[in-house]
């Protein structure tokens, strides 16, 4: 299963490394909505610095967002989806794939986002443990509700706005923990943020036991 | 020879009425109920000391939360009959999806209500409470859901894709009930209902009797919804049988022609 997993996750992480798309396109995108949040603001870098942690996981969202799309439409063109049904594989050790190769490229993600509000926002690290936690087991949590819905809406003409609709809710737990997780990382708040990681833990195995289970019918479905 | 042209009615076995002998009592019943709940709230029951006259808003608003916490409730409960191998049916899958939409109604209405109760007592429209926050997100989750439900699919693939984005829905709003809830003990100090006085006596009998005939109200409105879910189904299938038949009958045109 293990080996499966990681067939699926190679072949889809060479796609993104060749096409460039994710670096080339969502990378930059999610810069500019941390620009866009400096135009909001006016500017103010008290502000944006005691919003930071917000700030960055809604970036985070929204470039994540259009990652676990890709994730799904380079599977939908040339009948890739139907090979993929026929090819045997566990559909367990497919979601497993998905699941790292979108949680790589998030992680990507969340690393030149974390520069950027370092470098734009003034947003100072006191506790790199505690970020690198939370972002980890954020990005779990993130990237298995993606990839449930993402196989969902496999093959629908709505895609675009349907995925976005479902997973919204989805994350907006993660959204919420990762926040408030780094919140006391960046010395924004006194509060302790291991808790929040804790309930992230929780939050990603709960979804990833689902698209365990969920991600064979699903993929049948599509 | 002019070519018939489709008609635009519906096919004939379709086109009855939703509505049976006992629907009709059930709806009978139910507009009655809500003109006694009506005059209850607005008449019989007394302004609240704390509240005032904005405390009859209560005998709408909470029975909405109720009639949708309940429809949701069967509509997790149908879906999982239907993913279930041995209960699948049919039946379960239009069950889901009628109680989910009438819940997702009543999710709505209780917002509203909520909102403008909110502004009477509170002096805003809005608080991020985490009764208000998963009740918010509650009704985005089951838009979702019904965006699923209105799929283009195969109906068995359909009905197995929102019975497992119903499931999915489930565990989502616990783990954000969850979540909010913990964000607010460390963030907000006052409880919203800690003003909210105890309730009691006719009060008390109005609010039963209000929770009585909306669950009344929307049991007739899902038993409807159920029919006319079923006749989608009929009218898709008879759809495709018709449309067959059209295209063989223009194929018979033209040879002769």
């Amino acid at each position: 299963m293990f080996a499966d997993a990681v067939l699926v996750a190679r072949k889809d992480l060479t796609l993104e490394l060749r096409s460039r798309v994710a670096t080339n396109q969502i990378l930059p995108l999610a810069i500019l909505v941390l620009v866009v949040f400096a135009f909001a603001l006016d500017a103010n870098t008290t502000m944006l610095r005691i919003a930071g942690p917000g700030l960055y996981w809604v970036a985070v969202l929204f470039a994540g967002l259009l990652v676990v799309q890709r994730a799904f439409s380079i599977e939908s063109a040339d009948g890739i989806h139907d090979a993929l049904r026929l090819s045997g594989l566990e559909p367990s050790a497919m979601f497993l794939g998905k699941l790292v190769s979108v949680g790589v490229q998030l992680l990507v993600l969340e690393a030149a986002l974390l520069v950027g509000v370092i470098l734009f926002f003034d947003v100072g690290i006191s506790d790199i443990a505690l970020i690198v936690s939370a972002a980890m087991t954020g990005t779990v949590a993130f990237a298995a509700a993606g990839v449930i819905y993402g196989v969902l809406s496999l093959g629908v003409r709505i895609r675009e706005t349907l995925l976005p609709l479902l997973a919204v809710p989805v994350v907006a737990p993660v959204l919420l923990a990762a926040t408030r997780a780094f919140e006391p990382a960046v010395g924004v708040t006194a509060a302790s943020g291991w808790n929040w990681v804790a309930l992230l833990v929780v939050v990603a195995a709960v979804y990833t036991a689902l698209g365990l289970v969920s991600f064979g019918p699903l993929l049948e479905d599509g | 020879m002019a070519l018939t042209r489709p008609s635009l009615l519906p096919p004939r076995s379709t086109a009855a009425p939703t509505a049976s002998v006992a629907t009709r009592l059930l709806g009978g019943m139910s507009v009655v109920m809500i003109a006694v709940t009506v005059l209850l709230a607005l008449a019989v029951t007394p302004a609240d000391v704390v509240q005032g006259e904005a405390v009859r808003l209560m005998y709408a608003h909470l029975p909405t939360i109720w009639v949708a916490y309940g429809s949701f409730l069967v509509a997790a409960g149908a879906s999982a009959l239907y993913l279930w191998p041995r209960t699948r049916r049919r039946h379960w899958d239009r069950v889901a999806g009628a109680t989910a939409e009438v819940g997702t109604v009543f999710t709505a209405l209780c917002l509203v209500t909520g909102m403008l109760w909110g502004r009477i007592t509170w002096g805003v429209y809005w608080q991020w409470d985490a009764r208000l926050t998963t009740t918010l997100l509650l009704f985005v989750v089951y838009l979702g859901y019904l965006a699923v439900r209105r799929l283009p699919a195969e109906p068995v693939v359909r009905s197995r894709r929102s019975a497992i984005t119903a499931l999915i829905a489930v565990v989502n709003i616990v783990i954000v009930r969850y979540s909010v809830d913990w964000w607010n003990t460390l963030h907000q100090k006052a409880s919203l209902t800690a003003s909210d006085p105890e309730i009691t006596g006719e009060m008390l009998g109005a609010l039963l009797f209000a929770f009585v005939s909306f669950t009344v109200l929307a049991s007739w409105l899902i038993v409807h919804r159920y029919r006319l879910i079923r006749m989608e189904e009929l009218r898709d299938e008879e759809g495709l049988l018709r449309a067959i038949a059209e295209r063989r009958a223009e194929a018979g045109l033209g040879v002769a022609g």
